[in-house]
């Protein structure tokens, strides 16, 4: 049975609009004007317990929100939804002992307190023994190797050490099920590497579900076996990171090293030239037509490595987004 | 009760943080003690007769009482419920399973701790001044008064988080606030007895809350109270109607947050 179960999900939020400049400023303040945005629109999915989902799409695309209506944060405008068994907008106690939302953008340690103090807080408001507590601390500081920042306040750790922190919050009382936005934003390559062992840890240890956006494709490549895919609302694909990308991208990659450079003309006949950097060389050759292309350059040219791959998501993405209209 | 302990003594732990600041804010509450000075100026040049309806002891300890009861009553759920909201911060706290007023309860239960120590300077400061306003409240008059500066309070925070929950409809509910500040400072008896009010503006505000957000415990601790019963009655009806209000209008408009900013 599904631990998220989402019908014709939608919500349309009411935004005003001013115009820029003084007289803009005047007719706002006396003629309000507002329009009703969107945000999401007939969106509907399911999604397994233990399951790691990737969720997808351009800025605006409506994953926050949604994932805002999965946590019950936000009430639907329409659909059905049903989360852990309970309807999300209700916000039982039982239902919020289940889930945990985190926001990359947002923190819920208390700023010039340790935040050992926010810890023992939440492990208070979720019923949680001192002894219960301190246990699961530690565990979970072992898994995000947080040590003595954990007495230094909020307000004196980096970036990096404060998101650990607040996942670690954020976890204590052991969610089955993980909502998280941009739990990466803004840091660097080795502090994300951590937060997604970290997490593909828990989602190991706990069996927990985890529903994840990410700008940061390495976040999904590395934790996501599915991804949801979203588009002016609504759903646009649902599947594999792998499927998707051959879906978006009918071309592979081959990188090839000659043992002497070559004119872009040279390699018309196998596929379209990516780039050429002296010796090295990048082909987009179309999947059908890619062991025959391989083959005939091997033959054809000096060839001292070759190399092929799917293009960069990041590229492929970015391209779907750019066209604006989803084919 | 765990859970009470814990807000409490991190929220203490916060606010002593902020030590200086709570200092500065308890010296800025100074208004009773400068309306103090103005009215016996007013009491001395009718010749000290008590023409106000208290005599100068009277007034010194009315407005003594006042700023204590002030100290121990000031509710900012609105700023803070307001800031929360737009910044996104609510949003955390909505995703707990415990109601997000009691997180403004216990900073505002903390930070009244926070305060006690530089009241009790001030009063001292202020009988050093004026030793012939020492009074010592019986224990009876002093359960009475502690026991109105708390449903006192309960009324200041009951009021202010119905208009913080507004803040679901109008994002800025700080502005409904300042409605109320103008009728809260003259009707509550922090600028002027009631007793110097004309009957019928008295007995008009005491239809509304003010007057027992700070006249009747000042009055009950100054050793000089109306009627008692008539006033822990008329508090506790205002309790009584102001808690459904909070919890309606909390349901209507957590339907309508938008965890805007988060």
């Amino acid at each position: 049975m599904p631990i998220v179960c989402a019908e014709r999900l939608s919500k349309t939020y009411r935004v005003a609009q001013k115009q820029p400049g003084l007289g803009g400023t005047l007719r706002h303040f006396f003629w309000r004007r507002s329009r009703l945005v969107e945000a999401v629109r007939d969106l509907s999915f399911s999604i397994e317990p233990g399951e790691m989902v990737g969720f997808l799409g351009a800025n605006g695309a409506g994953k926050t929100t949604t994932l805002k209506m999965l946590s019950g944060l936000v009430y639907p405008s329409g659909g059905n939804l049903l989360v852990a068994g309970h309807s999300p907008q209700r916000r039982q106690a039982s239902f919020l002992r289940s889930i945990t939302l985190v926001m990359g953008q947002k923190q819920q340690l208390i700023w010039d307190l340790p935040p050992l103090d926010s810890f023992r807080v939440n492990a208070a408001v979720y019923g949680l023994d001192d002894t219960e507590a301190k246990r699961r601390i530690n565990e979970l500081a072992e898994m995000l190797e947080l040590g003595e920042e954990l007495t230094r306040p909020v307000r004196k750790l980096s970036l990096g050490e404060r998101m650990k922190a607040e996942l670690l919050a954020a976890l204590l009382h052991r969610p089955s099920l993980l909502f998280l936005d941009e739990p990466t934003l803004g840091l660097d390559v080795n502090a994300q590497a951590r937060v997604r062992t970290f997490l593909a840890d828990y989602n190991r240890r706990h069996g927990a579900t985890v529903l994840l956006t990410s700008h940061y494709m390495a976040d999904i490549t590395a934790l996501c076996p599915r991804v949801l895919l979203i588009h002016q609302g609504g759903l646009f694909y649902d599947g594999s990171l792998e499927a998707l990308t051959q879906r978006l991208s009918p071309c592979r990659l081959v990188r090839l090293e000659l043992k002497t450079p070559l004119p872009a003309s040279a390699f018309s006949s196998y596929g379209q030239v990516e780039a050429i950097d002296g010796r090295e060389v990048k082909l987009l050759i179309a999947r059908d037509q890619l062991t025959g292309a391989v083959a005939r350059l091997l033959g054809d040219l000096e060839v001292l490595d070759l190399e092929v791959a799917d293009p960069p998501i990041e590229d492929v993405i970015g391209q779907l987004f750019q066209k604006g209209v989803v084919q | 009760m765990r859970i009470a302990r814990v807000l409490l003594s991190s929220q203490y732990a916060y606010m002593l943080e902020y030590r200086a600041e709570i200092a500065l804010w308890t010296l800025s509450g100074v208004v009773p003690f400068i309306m103090l000075a103005l009215w016996s100026q007013v009491d001395a040049s009718g010749g000290g007769t008590g023409e106000l309806g208290l005599n100068r002891l009277q007034l010194g300890r009315y407005f003594l009482s006042a700023f204590i009861v002030r100290q121990f009553t000031i509710a900012w759920v609105v700023w803070a419920f307001e800031e929360d909201a737009l910044q996104g911060r609510l949003s955390h706290a909505l995703l707990q399973p415990l109601h997000p007023l009691w997180r403004y309860l216990g900073a505002h239960l903390a930070e009244q701790a926070t305060r006690l120590p530089f009241v009790a300077l001030l009063v001292g400061l202020f009988f050093l001044l004026q030793p012939d306003t020492v009074w010592l409240p019986s224990l009876g008059q002093a359960f009475a008064a502690l026991l109105a500066i708390w449903m006192a309070f309960t009324i200041n925070f009951l009021l202010q988080s119905a208009i913080a929950i507004l803040c679901f409809w109008s994002e800025r509910a700080n502005a409904l606030e300042r409605l109320l500040y103008i009728p809260y400072l003259f009707l509550s008896g922090l600028v002027a007895p009631l007793e110097v009010f004309p009957p019928a503006v008295r007995a008009a505000a005491l239809w509304t809350p003010f007057p027992y957000m700070i006249a009747f415990p000042a009055q009950l601790l100054s050793g000089n109270p109306p009627s008692i019963s008539g006033g822990f009655a008329a508090m506790a009806l205002w309790i009584a109607l102001l808690l459904p209000l909070v919890a309606l209008l909390w349901k209507a408009g957590v339907r309508r947050y938008s965890a805007m900013g988060a």
